[in-house]
């Protein structure tokens, strides 16, 4: 009987535990949101009028207008290079011989690993020799680098699950190496490519630290300028955009189920 | 591979070692597939980080020589900067453990279903921009924002405590986007354990509590250590969230390479920092790879 008692007691206390920590996960995270629609002109919590003023604000300044452009441009630049670069990638490494495969996928998680106010510094320094600081090219190029490993993995473990010996067989019936590709693995992969694309996209628009040096001028990203405005106050406009942000991450999250979704039953 | 083997052996009957050379020309191909790819990481990751690794070798007179390294141990500043980096990550990770395990823990008692749903409180935070959540926590932990009106107007303090622009703000603040690296491999690691062990233990008359030590949390071990090294790794060489919520008064080893750099203009002595950070993490993940197996990221 006290066994019993005393697992009550345990499962109880693991309860009241995890729920607190979920609460302190999710509610700093959507604070933003109910904030952002407040009517006072400073910072409060909970907000005590409700109006769009700071969305009026965020989408009527020319700077951060730009600055969204900017972003936006860039993320899905790097989606585009990044994606099939990766997913390329990931089917060469999948068929290499199991050495090269260990060797290069060490190496290609590297841009996770290494962190990332080297790689900022470094290219930061690499892209004034070649004039590329303060550029969207400059930003794609770095953002695809970060963005690789996440379409690479992702795109791996797609091909882990895949049965290979389908493409085998489309080309032992005459398909060609590149035609087996695209008709027969491609297709089947297809979730694991879109959520490689999702994470290029978000890692892209997320992304502070090189943005922070390399970004500037006409083609500052709009996690530069929010970085930088936070570091002299705290500006309610920055609540509007952080929702914007907020949405538009579980916009691409909740795409890319659905279109996974829709796979499955077309199946 | 068993259908294209036969297939080509019956079409052309070659002999093995032409076969292997074949096999090799191929593999050639494949990874030729995969060398853009690594051809941008190179290019944008290990080059500029060589390079700048390299500077710290020289000194302001452009000779070689180790005077940045010898700088960085004898200043008091940098060894300053190196403790607090150490103490930030070693009580953020310790933090996120004790948050952490008892909540994979939780998650792995309740129905698949409901977990799965209670997952997505961990992954909408994972997925939002870290700016944003650094954003939230300045306003919560600010002077008279909801922590300190509310722990006031229940009567526990009288004066508004200072918890950002501080060390407090900064490790609260990145206790909450370090969490999720914990939890996803060790929630990962908890779902694949046998739980028929377990039960088995006490069957055989342990105590649930005996059981839990010495059954389940062994097995979770493998996770744990991934999760821990996870975070430990980031908060090195984490930037944002400190360069906020530290409000100038934290100085980790990513803010000073930064500011070495962008305001002294200090290429030698930052590179120094930078590949002591670089030795760091690239030791961590090591001692991660030997442990865990870098390999089960790619698989799943």
């Amino acid at each position: 009987m006290e066994q019993v008692g005393q697992r009550k007691i345990d499962g109880l206390w693991l309860t009241v535990v995890g729920t607190a920590v979920l609460f302190f996960l999710i509610l700093p995270t959507l604070i933003v949101i109910p904030m952002s629609f407040s009517g006072a002109s400073f910072l409060e919590f909970p907000p005590t009028s409700f109006s769009f003023r700071w969305y009026e604000t965020y989408f009527t300044s020319p700077e951060w207008m730009s600055a969204t452009k900017t972003s936006l441009i860039a993320a899905v630049l790097t989606v585009a290079i990044a994606t099939p670069l990766g997913s390329l990638c990931a089917y060469g490494l999948h068929c290499s011989s199991p050495r090269i495969r260990s060797t290069a996928q060490i190496l290609v998680i590297m841009p996770i690993v290494v962190p990332v106010i080297l790689i900022a510094v470094g290219v930061f320094s690499l892209y004034a020799k070649l004039g590329l600081n303060y550029t969207l090219t400059g930003i794609v190029i770095a953002h695809t680098a970060l963005a690789l490993p996440f379409v690479i993995v992702t795109v791996m473990s797609g091909l882990q699950n895949y049965d290979f010996d389908q493409e085998l067989a489309a080309r032992s019936l005459g398909a060609s190496r590149a035609y087996a590709l695209w008709t027969i693995t491609v297709p089947q992969v297809k979730f694991s490519i879109q959520t490689g694309a999702f994470l290029a996209f978000i890692t892209s628009l997320d992304e502070v630290v090189i943005s922070m040096l390399v970004s500037g001028g006409e083609n500052a990203t709009i996690t530069r300028r929010m970085f930088n405005s936070l570091r002299d106050q705290l500006d309610p406009t920055i609540a509007a955009i952080s929702t914007c942000l907020i949405v538009v991450s579980i916009a691409a999250l909740i795409g890319v189920q659905l279109i996974g979704r829709s796979k499955n039953v077309d199946n | 591979m068993s259908v294209a083997e036969t297939y080509e052996g019956a079409v052309t009957h070659q002999n093995a070692s032409t076969l292997k050379s074949e096999e090799r020309r191929e593999s050639m191909t494949f990874f030729g597939l995969s060398l853009p790819a690594v051809l941008a990481i190179l290019v944008v990751v290990f080059l500029p980080v060589f390079w700048l690794s390299s500077l710290s070798f020289y000194n302001a007179a452009g000779e070689l020589s180790m005077e940045n390294y010898a700088r960085i141990f004898e200043s008091a500043l940098y060894r300053r900067t190196f403790v607090v980096t150490f103490q930030i990550s070693i009580a953020v990770t310790v933090i996120c453990v004790l948050l952490g395990y008892p909540l994979c823990y939780w998650l792995t008692k309740v129905p698949d279903r409901t977990a799965a749903i209670l997952m997505v409180f961990v992954l909408v935070p994972f997925w939002t921009s870290v700016l944003v959540r650094t954003y939230a926590w300045l306003v919560l932990l600010q002077r008279n924002g909801i922590i300190n009106s509310s722990l006031m107007s229940l009567g526990i303090i009288e004066e508004p405590l200072q918890l950002a622009h501080n060390l407090t703000g900064s490790i609260i603040g990145m206790v909450h986007i370090m969490l999720p690296f914990l939890v996803l491999p060790l929630y990962a690691t908890m779902r694949s354990v046998d739980t028929d062990l377990v039960r088995a233990a006490v069957g055989l008359g342990s105590s649930p509590r005996g059981a839990f030590w010495r059954v389940f949390f062994p097995m979770s071990l493998p996770g744990l250590f991934a999760g821990i090294v996870l975070v430990f790794i980031l908060s090195l060489g984490f930037f944002v969230t400190p360069a906020l919520l530290g409000g100038g008064k934290v100085q980790m080893l990513a803010q000073r390479i930064e500011s070495t750099i962008t305001v002294y203009s200090n290429w030698g002595a930052a590179s120094a920092l930078g590949v002591v950070l670089l030795l760091l993490a690239l030791a961590m993940i090591w001692l991660m790879n030997r442990v865990f197996g870098l390999d089960k990221l790619f698989m799943r």
